[in-house]
Parts: structure tokens; C-alpha cells; sequence
């Protein structure tokens, strides 16, 4: 038996064991919740949208030679004084709103993607291996876990920011800060991720089949795995989603601070961040339409996830 | 109960022991601290004279007593990027942000306390429904947008509320404090607004959930079996379970309230610790940093202190396992 | 329903029906029960786990939980249509007249508070006790149920007594306000073999001294044998026979008490194999029709596929079994 049928079987449980789970309880109250519909298309019109930015942008606001300093502060076009060409009005530099959040929200979601999928593997894998090997290795996991989750996120990023600012050369920051965020939110996160896995491992771990399995002399761990996996693909699932609107908020504060991405690739913090300038002087476009689609991407997320939670919670049903 | 708390003490020296080691060693090996403090025409021979003052040449654990013998004198260097004694800094900085700290936690506890227990005790009506949707978009709600928003709100369009800034401070000793005057008090309100309004919704959702989880006991039950009334299962009952584990769980929260005042300060360009961590990191001055990470590790750590203190005297399970004797039969 | 007593009965239950409604449909977990309870007596309810005796208990002391509800019947006390009574007014009956007590003691206790609050605070609120007197009568509480040293232990906390002890503080708590009857829902179930014994012993002997009835449930057919004045069996929600506990544990008649009986191994008397009954009591979706014991039965005949029985009157007991209709006496076979 080798590894390919091992995966094939655990493939095919996860599947097996999503398909039960989408079945009609999940279903049904999907449905059910006009509001948790509206989530979740508004979610994807988002995703879809924002990674189609190089196409369906109305302008290139990323290509310099596209961008005159003339068009700067233009107001929406609904007001006087306003363009069509600029729905949402410009920047201090000319950019059209509009073109700047559909890349803005494609940064920021690339990056919170990012983040939480390394944040899985760290947290899947560690939980794993807590769970299963026990002992002192799991003890000092779990310390390690505790400590870092009673650090506030903002706190560790920006340590980490910092600490790659002062070991890398000033020329090298632009490049690597896309990387350090990344590595920042996986780190805020992989706690959740780790314990429920480690809970559930813990759980089979404990199981007749698998003392069986070692006296026939098949590696439990790989039994494990195929049992362990499917059980608990709907709570990371629900962590994800919530852990997804947490990274998307990380990033923007980041990002708004001065901090996160680079100038050269802003994400909808650096929008933000850039608006609030002209906050106070009266051009409150360029704060106002990048800070309704933060709100609305990670509310949707957020509703999203909580009923995904809801749905899936056996007490609960 | 005394050996307990003699125990969690040693605790603490442990961990300020590693942050300090951690913090130490950021303060020595990231970046050239003597780059950072020369001009770029020093001579190398100059640099290696200030090396050796700054005793950089010393073995680690020579240097790492050092550092622990000035850091319990409380002297953490001097700013990179100001050139002022670090311990000056945050004298200056600290009333500013432990005051806002402050009134944050205690609107994030005032409002969410009372918020959570009528949502899990009326989990139905429309009023339940509007605070949780309330309370969902609160937690959509980075900080800083938040903050943003209420100046644009209540400052920009009408203008009821100073923007910026602390406003004018009374001092009191080495403690400048906003209390004491009107536009002070005033300069508050938002920022702590902002700065508890996370905190907030998650209390308010933790103390519902658990309520809910309290109100489906087999004890809550068995009260109910007996006749007794709705206000004493309510609020004599199931408020009690209800709110000791909140209280650890909270405690913890608001000690990152400090953490978070990094955000909302920037915002409100608020004139505390917050600002000047930021500032430190943008800047790579790393005795501001270290000294920041001590800081916040030490008030970390002794709110964990009280949180557990407190833990010990409200759940009579922990205190009594100890010693008292066990029934039998 | 005759009984032998001539006093009126405490608590008579009239074609109860409680229902879940689902989105898949309503399910009927409690169809068409009557049972009545006389002053001081003891009803001993039995059946699986599902059959409905616990929601039966629940309904009758006004707890059962939402979305169950009862869809049909009525209930009453000493005469009195106790169902339909709004929450302030079932609240006050809950403890000073109707108690309950549940399975797992350690669940049972708020484990914040002291036993003295808790027996005081429920003492206060059904009498007109001073807190010195509260407690006074609380410590003599404790005493009858048998807790050594109960002056000092009155002030310890509910982790602090073990399994037994902690049933016997809530025994006590449900007899604070001398309540005319008891629900006991599965009272010995969590607790070691050794001291279900003593507390079913000690359980008998308090309701006979205070005049208290007590609605026995649970699965437990021993406990059943020893304390039970009058036997209920229950079957997916069904009472299957109902009648006095000689009649009912020594002379079965309804083919499922007849092999819940014949399960029971005893000392001292010879069998070759125990009765077992095939299969399983169906779900609460599953019900089939006619006579919902029919698929496991090995009597029935094609009436009991297609009729639901009733109640039929067998010697003193009633049985809900065709086999008994026109009066054919079947004996059970010996086991």
C-alpha cells in the first residue's frame, strides 16, 4: 500500500466527508438566510473582481506613463466638477478610485490568501504532530502557542517587520515587505489552526483501530491521517474564513501604519492611509470609497464565516 | 494561596528573564547600533573606540548582565532616531497612553457586559438581533477605520470633537493628564471609543456565548425544577457562571488594549507609547523597540498575574482542591 | 383506569402528546399516553433509552424544552389543569409541589455556590423562613438524607462531596418545600452499583415519611422490581402496559415487558439462555404502523400490522397488545 492510495483514500474521505457536510442541514439554513446569500455573492463578485483587475480596470493606474498630475483631486463623478472617466474621482496623483480599489482589494486579498494558506500548513502540520507525538514535544508547542496567542496581533507583525527592517538592508525592504506580511499573518494565525487539529488527532489517537493498526504493522500515523483529515476539514474551514476577514483587517492596518506593502503595490490600507491626508481638507473620496470596500469585503467574510460556524456546530443543530 | 502566588511570581521573573533576553539581544545584534549613531564619515578607527566604550566587544553574557543591571535602573538606551534617553520617552508618552487605555477597557467593559448578558438571556427579540448585527459589523471594523470614520464624523462634518491630539494637559508630578480639563476630556472620547469598540463587541459575543452555554446546564435546570425565579436563575445563577470565565478570558484582552493603542494613536496622531513604537519600527531604533517589548511584556504579564489571582478567588473549585478535605461516600 | 386506591388520584395525565416540529416534518415523541399517580405512591416509568419517559417527566413539571411542546392532552394535579399554565404561575407549583431530581448529580449542583445557598435560597423561596431558620431546617434536610457531619459540611461546595453524597444534597434540594410529588429522572443511573442501592433504599423511605409520590423513570428494570408501587412500560413513546409492579415484573403479558422481564438474569433461579429481543426500538421517524412493537414481536399476527392498540384491560393491569382482545388470556410463556 503506498502512499498514492493512501492520499487517494484520504482525497476521497475529505470529499465524502464535505459532500455530507454541504448535504441539505448546511444547505437548507444557506437558503434560508437571504443575508448570508447576499455574503456570500458580494464575497465572490469581490474575489472575482478584484483578481480580474488587470483586465476589467477601467484604467491602468499602476503604469505611470497612464497617469497625469492634472487629473489629480477630482471629485466623484456625480458631483460638480466631477468627470465620468473618474466615477469615483481621482488621488493626489491623478488615479482613478474606482481602478485604485479593484487593485487595492486584489493586493490585499493576494496577500491575506497568502497568509492564511502558510498559516494552515504551519498550524494543520504542528497540530498534527502535537496531537499524534504527545509528550513533551506537544507541551512545548502548546507554550508556545499560549504565549504567542496572548500577544495582540498588530504587536508580533510589527515585530517582525521590524526585526526583517534591521536585518536587511534598506535597498532590500520594498521587495521583501510583500514576504514579511505574509509571514506575519501566518504567525498571527496558526494557533487556531493548531489546536483543533491537535484536538482531534488527539481524539483518534486514542481509537481501537489504531492500536489495531500497529499490530498488524501498519504506520497508524497514516491511518490517522485519513481519518483525522476529513473530521476536521469543517472547523478549518469555518477558522479559515474567519482567520481570512482578521488577515485582510492585518494587512490594512499594516498597510495604513506604514508598514505593509510597499508603496509601489498599495493595498487597500495604503489607500486608506493615503486618503486620510486629504481627509480633513474636504477630498473625502479618496478615504471614503476605499474604506466601504474594506468594510464590505470583511463584513461579508465575516457573516460568511459565522454561519458557516453556525451550520456546521453538531450542539448546535 | 500563598504559595500560589509565590509560584506565579517566580513565574513572572522567568518570562521578564526571556523577554529581556529577547529583547536584549534585538538591542545588540539587529542592524549596527554604531552605524546607526555615527555620521557616515566617521573614521573606522573611531568606530572601533565607540565599540569598544559601548563595551560591544564583551562576551554575550557579559553584555546581557549589563543590560539587566541598567534595564532594573531603568535605563534603556538612547533613541536612535531622537537622540533622548529612551526611559525620558516614554515618561513623557506613558500617561498618554495608559489614560486612554484605561477609559477604553472601561467602555468596552461598561457596555459589553451588560450588551452580552441581555443578548444571551433574550436570545430572540429584534433587539437582540439589531446588537449582534451591530456587533458583527464592529468586529468587520479594522481600528483604524473606525477612527477614521468618527473624524469624519463627529469631526469633519460636525465638528463637535477635536480631531487630533490630547488637548490640554494638566500635570501632575512626572503625570500630564488629560482628565482635568474639558477639551481634554473631550479629546478622549473618540479615541477610546476606538480603541474599545473591538474589545467591546468581542466581550459582548463572549459573555452571550457563554451565557447561552450556562442557561442549557443541567444546574440552571434543576433551579428552574425548584421554582425559583427568573431573577435569581437569571442574575443570581447564571450571571455568576457566566461571568467567571469571562473574566480571565477578558483580562487577557484588555492587557492587549495597550498593544492596540498603537493603531488608534496613530490615527488620532494621540502622543503615547503607540505613536513612538511605530515610529521606532519605521525608523529601525531598536533601543525604542526593545524597551517598548520590555514594557509591554511586563504589563502583560502582570495583568496575567491579577487575571489568575482573581481566577483563584471567584472559583471556589480551584482554591478548595488544595488541601480541604474531600467528602467521602 | 380503575385502581384499587378510592383516593382520588395526585396526577393524572390524559392523552399526552409531545411533538417536535421539524423541518422535515413533526415528530411525535410522546403519542397518547394516560397514566394517573396516587398520593404517596410510586410510578416506576421504564422503557429504553427514547422511548419518551424522560419528555413525559419534563411536560409534567412544565421544563420541557423548546421546539418539543405538547400538542395534545392535558395534565393535571390534584383535579387541576396544570399544561396550559402560564411561566409565572407553573413556577411557583415547580418545587413546592411538583419536585424533580436528574441523572448526574455533579451536573445537577452550580458548582460556584455553597450547598447552605443553595438549600436556603430554595427553602426561601417557597416558605416564609428567616435565613437562621432556612438554615436550621436545611441542616436537619441534610441530616435525613444522610450526610455525616452536616453542620460544617453544609458550608462546603459541591466538588467537595463525592457521587453519592452530592445525590443525596440533591434529593434533599427537591425536598426542600415538601413537594406532594417527585420526578425522578433516572436518579441512580450516573452513580456506583454499590450506593444506587442505598439511595433507591433511602429515596423509598423518605417519600413514605413525607407523603411524597414519586414518578420513577428509568431503564433500570432492578430498581424498578424494588421500589415501584405501580409499573409503566414504555415503548417508542407508547405505554405498552401499565399496572401494579408484582403483576407487571412477575406475570408480563405485552410481549416487550415479557422480554425486558425474561432479560433480567437472576440469582438463584436456572435459565439455559436470557430472552433477548431482536432488533431495536425504532426511531422516532420510523415508526411503523399498527402496533409499533410489531416488527420485533414474536406473536405478532397481521392485526398488528395495520391497528395501533389500545389500552386493553387484562386482570388489574392494561396492556396495549391485540393478543388480548375479547378477553384471550395468553400466559407467558415461563422464562
Amino acid at each position: 500500500m503506498g502512499s498514492g492510495v493512501g492520499m487517494n483514500k484520504i482525497f476521497s474521505r475529505t470529499i465524502e466527508g464535505s459532500k455530507r457536510a454541504l448535504d441539505s442541514d448546511i444547505f437548507f439554513s444557506f437558503t434560508r438566510s437571504p443575508t448570508v446569500m447576499a455574503a456570500a455573492i458580494v464575497t465572490i463578485t469581490f474575489i472575482a473582481a478584484s483578481m480580474m483587475a488587470p483586465w476589467i480596470a477601467p484604467h491602468q493606474v499602476f503604469d505611470v506613463k497612464t497617469i497625469d498630475l492634472m487629473d489629480a483631486f477630482t471629485p466623484p463623478a456625480w458631483l460638480p466638477d466631477g468627470m465620468a472617466k473618474f466615477p469615483l474621482g481621482t488621488d493626489d496623483q491623478g488615479r482613478d478610485v474606482l481602478s485604485t480599489i479593484l487593485f487595492g482589494s486584489r493586493v490585499s486579498l493576494l496577500v491575506a490568501f497568502a497568509g492564511i494558506t502558510l498559516s494552515m500548513i504551519i498550524g494543520v502540520g504542528l497540530g498534527l504532530v502535537s496531537g499524534y507525538v504527545g509528550g513533551r514535544v506537544d507541551a512545548f508547542i502548546m507554550r508556545i502557542a499560549d504565549i504567542q496567542l496572548a500577544f495582540p496581533t498588530i504587536l508580533i507583525a510589527l515585530l517582525i517587520n521590524g526585526l526583517a527592517r534591521g536585518f536587511l538592508p534598506r535597498r532590500l525592504h520594498d521587495e521583501v515587505a510583500i514576504y514579511v506580511l505574509i509571514l506575519a499573518i501566518a504567525l498571527a494565525r496558526w494557533v487556531q489552526f493548531a489546536r483543533t487539529v491537535r484536538s482531534s488527532t488527539m481524539v483518534e489517537k486514542n481509537k481501537e483501530y489504531v492500536k489495531a493498526a500497529r499490530v498488524i504493522g501498519r504506520h497508524p500515523a497514516a491511518i490517522m491521517f485519513q481519518h483525522v483529515l476529513p473530521n476536521v476539514t469543517g472547523p478549518v474551514l469555518v477558522i479559515a474564513t474567519i482567520s481570512l476577514a482578521l488577515a485582510v483587517i492585518i494587512e490594512a492596518s499594516l498597510s495604513f501604519l506604514g508598514v505593509g506593502v510597499p508603496a509601489t503595490q498599495p493595498s487597500l490600507g495604503t489607500l486608506i492611509r493615503i486618503g486620510n491626508n486629504y481627509l480633513l481638507s474636504g477630498e473625502w473620496w479618496m478615504t471614503i470609497f476605499p474604506s466601504s470596500a474594506l468594510i464590505t469585503l470583511v463584513l461579508s467574510i465575516n457573516l460568511l464565516g459565522d454561519w458557516l460556524r453556525d451550520a456546521l456546530n453538531p450542539k448546535l443543530r | 494561596m500563598i504559595a500560589f502566588f509565590i509560584r506565579r511570581c517566580i513565574q513572572v521573573v522567568i518570562v521578564m528573564l526571556t523577554v529581556g533576553l529577547i529583547a536584549f539581544s534585538l538591542f545588540t545584534y539587529v542592524g549596527d547600533p554604531v552605524s546607526n549613531m555615527v555620521g557616515v564619515d566617521t573614521t573606522t578607527e573611531e568606530r572601533l573606540a565607540i565599540y569598544e566604550k559601548l563595551g560591544l566587544n564583551d562576551p554575550f553574557y557579559v553584555q546581557y548582565w549589563h543590560y539587566l543591571g541598567r534595564v532594573v535602573r531603568g535605563q534603556f538606551g538612547t533613541s536612535f532616531r531622537l537622540g533622548v534617553s529612551v526611559t525620558e520617552l516614554f515618561r513623557e508618552r506613558l500617561p498618554a497612553t495608559l489614560e486612554l487605555s484605561a477609559v477604553a477597557a472601561l467602555f468596552a467593559l461598561l457596555f459589553g457586559i451588560p450588551l452580552g448578558v441581555y443578548t444571551g438571556l433574550h436570545r430572540e427579540g429584534w433587539a437582540s438581533r439589531l446588537i449582534l448585527t451591530l456587533s458583527l459589523i464592529g468586529i468587520s471594523l479594522p481600528t483604524f477605520l473606525i477612527g477614521i470614520l468618527m473624524i469624519f464624523l463627529f469631526g469633519v462634518i460636525l465638528g463637535w470633537l477635536p480631531s487630533f491630539g490630547r488637548g490640554d494637559v494638566v500635570q501632575l508630578g512626572f503625570w500630564s493628564t488629560g482628565f482635568l480639563t474639558i477639551s481634554g476630556l473631550k479629546s478622549l472620547i473618540m479615541p477610546s471609543v476606538t480603541l474599545g469598540m473591538f474589545q467591546m463587541t468581542l466581550i459582548l459575543r463572549l459573555v452571550r456565548s457563554e451565557m447561552l452555554e450556562v442557561l442549557r446546564t443541567d444546574y440552571i435546570k434543576f433551579a428552574r425544577a425548584r421554582g425559583l425565579s427568573n431573577r435569581a436563575v437569571n442574575f443570581s445563577h447564571a450571571l455568576k457562571n457566566t461571568l467567571v470565565p469571562v473574566i480571565t478570558i477578558t483580562g487577557l484582552q484588555l492587557g492587549g488594549i495597550i498593544a492596540f493603542a498603537i493603531i488608534t494613536e496613530t490615527v488620532f496622531q494621540w502622543p503615547g507609547m503607540g505613536l513612538l513604537f511605530v515610529q521606532a519600527v519605521s525608523f529601525v531604533d531598536i533601543p525604542v523597540m526593545s524597551a517598548y517589548l520590555m514594557l509591554v511584556a511586563f504589563f502583560f504579564v502582570l495583568i496575567n498575574l491579577i487575571v489568575d489571582m482573581l481566577y483563584y478567588l471567584v472559583d471556589p473549585r480551584l482554591r478548595l482542591e488544595r488541601g480541604a478535605a474531600g467528602g467521602h461516600g | 383506569m380503575d385502581s384499587k386506591n378510592s383516593k382520588a388520584p395526585l396526577l393524572e395525565v390524559k392523552n399526552l402528546r409531545i411533538e417536535f416540529p421539524t423541518r422535515r416534518g413533526t415528530l411525535v415523541a410522546v403519542d397518547d399516553i394516560s397514566l394517573h399517580i396516587s398520593p404517596g405512591e410510586v410510578l416506576g416509568v421504564v422503557g429504553e433509552s427514547g422511548a419518551g419517559k424522560s419528555l413525559t417527566g419534563m411536560s409534567i413539571i412544565g421544563l420541557l424544552e423548546p421546539p418539543g411542546r405538547i400538542a395534545h392532552g392535558q395534565i393535571f394535579l390534584d383535579g387541576r389543569r396544570i399544561d396550559n399554565l402560564p411561566y409565572d404561575t407553573m413556577r411557583k407549583i415547580r418545587g413546592k409541589e411538583i419536585g424533580a431530581i436528574f441523572q448526574d448529580p455533579l451536573t445537577s449542583l452550580n458548582p460556584l455556590f455553597k450547598v447552605s445557598d443553595q438549600l436556603i435560597e430554595t427553602i426561601r423561596t417557597h416558605l416564609e423562613l428567616t435565613e437562621t431558620q432556612a438554615r436550621t431546617r436545611a441542616i436537619d434536610l441534610l441530616k435525613e438524607v444522610g450526610i455525616p457531619s452536616a453542620e460544617e459540611r453544609i458550608d462546603h461546595y459541591p466538588h467537595q462531596f463525592s457521587g453519592g453524597m452530592r445525590q443525596r444534597v440533591v434529593i434533599a434540594l427537591a425536598l426542600c418545600a415538601e413537594p406532594r410529588l417527585i420526578i425522578a429522572d433516572e436518579p441512580t443511573t450516573a452513580l456506583d452499583v454499590s450506593i444506587q442501592a442505598q439511595i433507591i433504599e433511602m429515596l423509598k423511605r423518605l417519600c413514605r415519611d413525607h407523603q411524597t409520590a414519586v414518578m420513577l423513570i428509568t431503564h433500570d428494570m432492578g430498581v424498578i422490581a424494588e421500589t415501584a408501587d405501580r409499573v409503566a412500560v414504555m415503548y417508542a413513546g407508547r405505554i405498552a402496559e401499565i399496572g401494579s409492579a408484582s403483576d407487571v415484573v412477575l406475570h408480563a403479558n405485552h410481549p416487550y415487558t415479557h422480554g425486558l422481564m425474561g432479560s433480567i438474569p437472576t440469582v438463584g433461579h436456572d435459565v439455559d439462555k436470557l430472552v433477548q429481543i431482536d432488533g431495536s426500538m425504532p426511531r422516532l421517524t420510523e415508526i411503523p404502523p399498527g402496533c409499533s412493537f410489531n416488527l420485533r414481536c414474536p406473536k405478532s399476527f397481521e392485526r398488528c400490522d395495520s391497528q395501533r392498540p389500545d389500552l386493553i384491560p387484562v386482570q388489574a393491569s392494561h396492556v396495549a397488545c391485540w393478543l388480548f382482545d375479547n378477553d384471550r388470556q395468553e400466559v407467558a410463556a415461563g422464562a
